[in-house]
């Protein structure tokens, strides 16, 4: 039952949002909305896997073999998991920031957070891809009315990019279910076909599924939509759309695509990685030459992606753990960045690298916390990044499913040392340095901003530290999908 | 049988009541009433088809079946929906106001028709009982040159397509073994047909493809739509290209469904054209209810997927009656709206969410059905015409390339979104006339319909499969 009320509640609340008469209680209504459905994520943690709450099945199109069926494995728990604590740290950063029409907005944010939702704990393929258009919509209105000047083409490139690409998996999901013996969307029939579709078949097929989920990543060259509409959303959007929704594509990527189509996933696996490595040492080196702090961040976001979607190629159980774990790490650091982005642009009025200078001397708190998220983006020992990167370099140097997975480590790596370079670049220019005259106006930051980095920066020490719980939650699904991909012609 | 009767008389009486009664609100009302009880005459005929109303023997030139009966009704709803909506503003276009409701009756007489013929000739007689009434519909707006001119261009080319029907018939009945009309006697035996047969079965759709206007026999369409009163193009659009649709796939599926090797690649080839002329104009079109037209043509492109994958007859019919049902109401809906403002460019829909939030919501999910997003009855519309061909396992280029188009599709329908949601409106003027609460309340439900419909569309394609007789 735990997996539809993630999906109903902010469904649910985000109507009744909707319904509200004045902005202010819509905010709280919101958080308060937010904050119910993390507590309930930290109940499901405490069950057992195996527990019949994490589980539902209804009928609902019975002629199309196809089922309102939810549940939670690891891989999703951790993903719902994100998506539960992003949505409060977000309502909650962005608390001061007054919204037009701002009843409007919380109810689209609780909307796309049912459509997220949805996405991570579907076991259904028409439900899976229900929810994955379910959530880009809230998204899309989301950006192109609260968004910046140059919203309405960038936030259309965005939406035109993601529909060709799910369309693309549509015709993916239809042609292996007219494949299936019980003619069925549901996760496990699509299993049992792994054995019964040729290898050419498989080739083929790999194609809409990958371009469909390494557009969401956005994986390299598919990734052009991504930088304009980061810059153009309104950045509590942003926050959803990094900190959340590029996971959907490693999530599709890890539950859809690997252990269905072993074949194609074993045939094109280096020309995918190829593209990643490509577009993590491309998107590395535009990020150290940005002057804006949100295509910084942006580009920072695609090499991640890069690096995580290169170890779920690799194949290996350290390297698809890892990724997991990552996932989650990513995600909250990434909305730590933009928490402290947004509160420069808001305070300040720029985000030009070079406009700014000198802001910890006049905002010594905000100083401390970014320097400590900013490090666990560069993966430094201690923070939760370094467990997840390390794990997944390992996986990538002992792949066996490459021949050139010294070259993968290799180039990763580099890409690595780039992400120092801007992330401290960035670091030195806007908080070191002399205070010019407009950033003598800066304030330090409120109990609002300060409770959410706080937060983050505790998760980022907790899972640094200790993260055997978070790799045991993962561990079930990380053997399910190297089994099913366990097959090699 | 009940449907056909019935609408015919109820236009006689409309016409008559033409004369008599001067008030025009209570023809209005005499001719939504004459809606609704057909939809009874028509549903009651589908549950009891032992008892008819009407007892008149058709000797097999009409054979009444579940499909048919359903489109029927499915196409007098939408009629109903479609008086609700607009039927004010049909009284707009002139003086006559019960010739024009006794001619949609009439039109709505030929829709019958061609759901249920078993006979060449009845789907002529069909075709041009639908035909006629609308030749005149379309120049209506007497004063306006537009109207007259959209009125002689579909007449000349409803005349010329008219012709190749006939001779397609023609063809089919010398083909025939021992001269016959009926639809089983076509098909019937010809593993190796004639070339007479393959002429005739190939200007039969020719002439159909351009009722349903389907490239490259579309060129009326837009002239049309856009010439003829607002009102009149929203039930040309709908209700007509639907009936259309039904006689295209009754004769396909019915007679020349063993020869589907024969013919399938020119289908295949018109769907293409019709996909990619329909959707690629559309995207260049300033004028909002110029693009519905090319929108029509291109979701024809679409609905032609249902007679390539006529051999998974289940599949092709629900998805028909799901695409017809899902596109007519968006449509109406959308017309509906269109017909009451003053601007019908894009710019005249800027900045409609601050003033008519509602108006705006409901053309959205109206918007987000025609292209297909899920959570809208259009979605699962395109599924079904996309699963119709994969069954098939042949032209997935056709699929790839509807996708494509599909994607296209979003540009402009997107557009209106938004225009109206991010666009600031030029100035105060009123942009509607007469907004009641009932007209909203009616948007509304449609739009709860078309949600409905994209989440549980198994509502209507159950009821296909109901009964059989």
């Amino acid at each position: 039952m735990i997996p539809v009320l993630f999906i109903t509640i902010p469904l649910i609340g985000g109507l009744l949002s909707y319904l509200l008469k004045s902005s202010g209680s819509a905010k709280n209504f919101s958080l308060l909305v937010s904050i119910l459905i993390l507590i309930l994520a930290l109940y499901g943690l405490s069950l057992d896997k195996d527990s019949s709450a994490l589980k539902f099945n209804a009928e609902w199109l019975p002629a199309l073999g196809s089922s309102f069926a939810v549940s939670l494995d690891g891989m999703s728990r951790i993903l719902t998991l994100l998506t539960a604590i992003s949505f409060p740290l977000i309502f909650i950063s962005t608390y001061h920031k007054d919204y037009p029409h701002a009843k409007n907005f919380y109810a689209l944010m609780l909307l796309s957070q049912a459509g997220l939702m949805g996405v991570f704990v579907a076991t259904d393929a028409l439900l899976f891809y229900f929810f994955w258009e379910l959530a880009l919509i809230p998204v899309y209105f989301l950006s192109s009315i609260w968004g910046g000047e140059k919203r309405i083409q960038a936030t259309f490139k965005f939406f035109v990019y993601t529909f060709l690409g799910s369309l693309l998996m549509l015709i993916g999901i239809l042609y292996l279910y007219y494949h299936t013996p019980d003619r069925s969307f549901a996760l496990e029939s699509f299993y049992k076909l792994r054995n019964t579709i040729g290898p050419k078949e498989q080739s083929w097929l790999f194609w809409p599924f990958f371009i469909a989920f390494a557009i969401k990543m956005p994986i390299f060259p598919f990734h052009t939509w991504q930088p304009d509409t980061y810059e153009q959303s309104p950045t509590a959007v942003t926050m959803v759309l990094s900190g959340v929704m590029v996971k959907m594509g490693i999530f599709g990527l890890m539950r859809w695509l690997a252990p269905v189509l072993p074949g194609g996933t074993w045939l094109w696996g280096d020309t995918a990685s190829g593209l990643c490595i490509a577009g993590m040492i491309y998107a590395s080196l535009i990020a150290i030459q940005q002057d804006d702090l949100k295509r910084m961040v942006a580009y920072s976001t695609i090499a991640h992606m890069g690096l995580m979607c290169l170890a779920v190629f690799a194949t290996t159980a350290t390297g698809m753990q890892g990724v997991m774990i990552q996932l989650f790490n990513h995600g909250i650091n990434i909305i730590a960045l933009w928490i402290v982005v947004e509160l420069i642009e808001r305070q300040l009025g720029t985000r030009k690298i070079s406009e700014l200078g000198g802001l910890a001397q006049k905002a010594p708190g905000l100083a401390i916390l970014l320097v400590v998220v900013a490090l666990a983006n560069i993966a430094l020992p201690l923070t939760n990044a370094f467990v997840g990167e390390f794990l997944m370099f390992s996986g990538i140097y002992t792949s066996t499913a490459t021949t050139y997975n010294v070259v993968f480590t290799v180039t990763a790596g580099i890409s690595i040392i780039l992400s120092a370079v801007y992330m401290l670049n960035m670091i030195q220019k806007v908080f070191f340095g002399n205070t010019n005259a407009l950033t003598v106006q800066a304030k330090d930051i409120k109990w609002n901003e300060k409770l959410a980095l706080i937060s983050i920066i505790i998760l980022i020490l907790l899972v640094g530290i200790y993260p055997k719980p978070a790799l045991d939650m993962t561990k079930g699904s990380v053997d399910l999908i190297l089994a099913k991909m366990n097959l090699k012609y | 049988m009940n449907a056909i009767i019935f609408s015919a008389l109820w236009g006689v009486i409309l016409m008559l009541a033409g004369v008599f009664i001067k008030n025009k609100t209570s023809i209005r009302y005499l001719a939504i009433i004459g809606a609704a009880l057909l939809i009874l005459a028509d549903v009651f005929e589908l549950y009891h088809p032992e008892t008819p109303i009407f007892h008149i023997d058709a000797r097999n030139m009409l054979s009444f079946n579940v499909f048919g009966l359903e489109m029927n009704a499915i196409a007098f709803i939408s009629t109903l929906l479609y008086f609700l909506l607009s039927s004010k503003d049909i009284e707009k276009v002139g003086s006559n106001v019960a010739e024009y409701f006794a001619l949609i009756f009439f039109v709505l007489c030929g829709v019958a028709i061609v759901t249920s013929y078993s006979n060449l000739l009845m789907l002529f007689l069909g075709i041009e009982i639908l035909s006629i009434p609308l030749f005149i519909l379309t120049g209506s707006s007497k004063k306006n040159l537009k109207s007259n001119e959209a009125s002689l261009k579909y007449f000349l080319m409803g005349a010329f397509s008219t012709g190749i029907l006939l001779l397609g018939i023609a063809f089919l009945y010398g083909a025939s073994k021992n001269g016959s009309f009926l639809i089983e006697d076509i098909g019937a035996g010809k593993n190796t047909p004639s070339p007479l047969m393959i002429t005739g079965i190939l200007l039969l759709a020719f002439s159909l493809s351009f009722k349903v206007s389907a490239a490259p026999f579309h060129f009326w369409t837009p002239d049309v739509y856009d010439g003829s009163p607002t009102v009149f193009t929203s039930f040309m659009a709908t209700v007509v290209k639907g009936a259309a649709f039904v006689a295209f796939i009754r004769i396909f599926s019915n007679a020349f469904g063993d020869l589907q090797s024969k013919w399938e690649l020119i289908i295949a080839i018109i769907t293409a054209s019709t996909l990619i002329i329909g959707n690629v104009t559309a995207v260049f079109q300033q004028s909002v209810k110029r693009m519905l037209a090319y929108s029509s043509i291109a979701q024809v492109g679409f609905m032609l997927f249902s007679i390539l994958g006529l051999k998974f007859i289940n599949t092709a019919q629900e998805g028909i009656a799901l695409y017809i049902t899902a596109y007519s109401l968006a449509t109406v809906g959308l017309f509906a709206v269109l017909t009451k403002m003053n601007d019908h460019s894009l710019e005249g829909f800027n900045g409609l969410a601050k003033k008519q939030p509602l108006i705006a919501a409901t053309s959205t999910v109206f918007l987000l059905s025609l292209a297909g997003i899920p959570l809208t009855a259009g979605f699962f519309a395109k599924y079904y015409m996309i699963s119709a061909v994969m069954q098939l396992g042949k032209f997935y280029w056709l699929i790839i390339l509807s996708l494509v188009c599909a994607a296209i599709s979003v540009y402009y329908y997107f557009r209106i979104i938004q225009a109206m949601y991010f666009k600031e409106g030029a100035g105060t003027e009123v942009q509607f006339s007469e907004l009641s609460p009932t007209f909203e309340a009616l948007l509304v439900l449609v739009s709860a319909a078309i949600i409905v419909l994209g989440i549980k569309p198994d509502l209507l394609t159950n009821w296909l499969n109901l009964i059989y007789f």
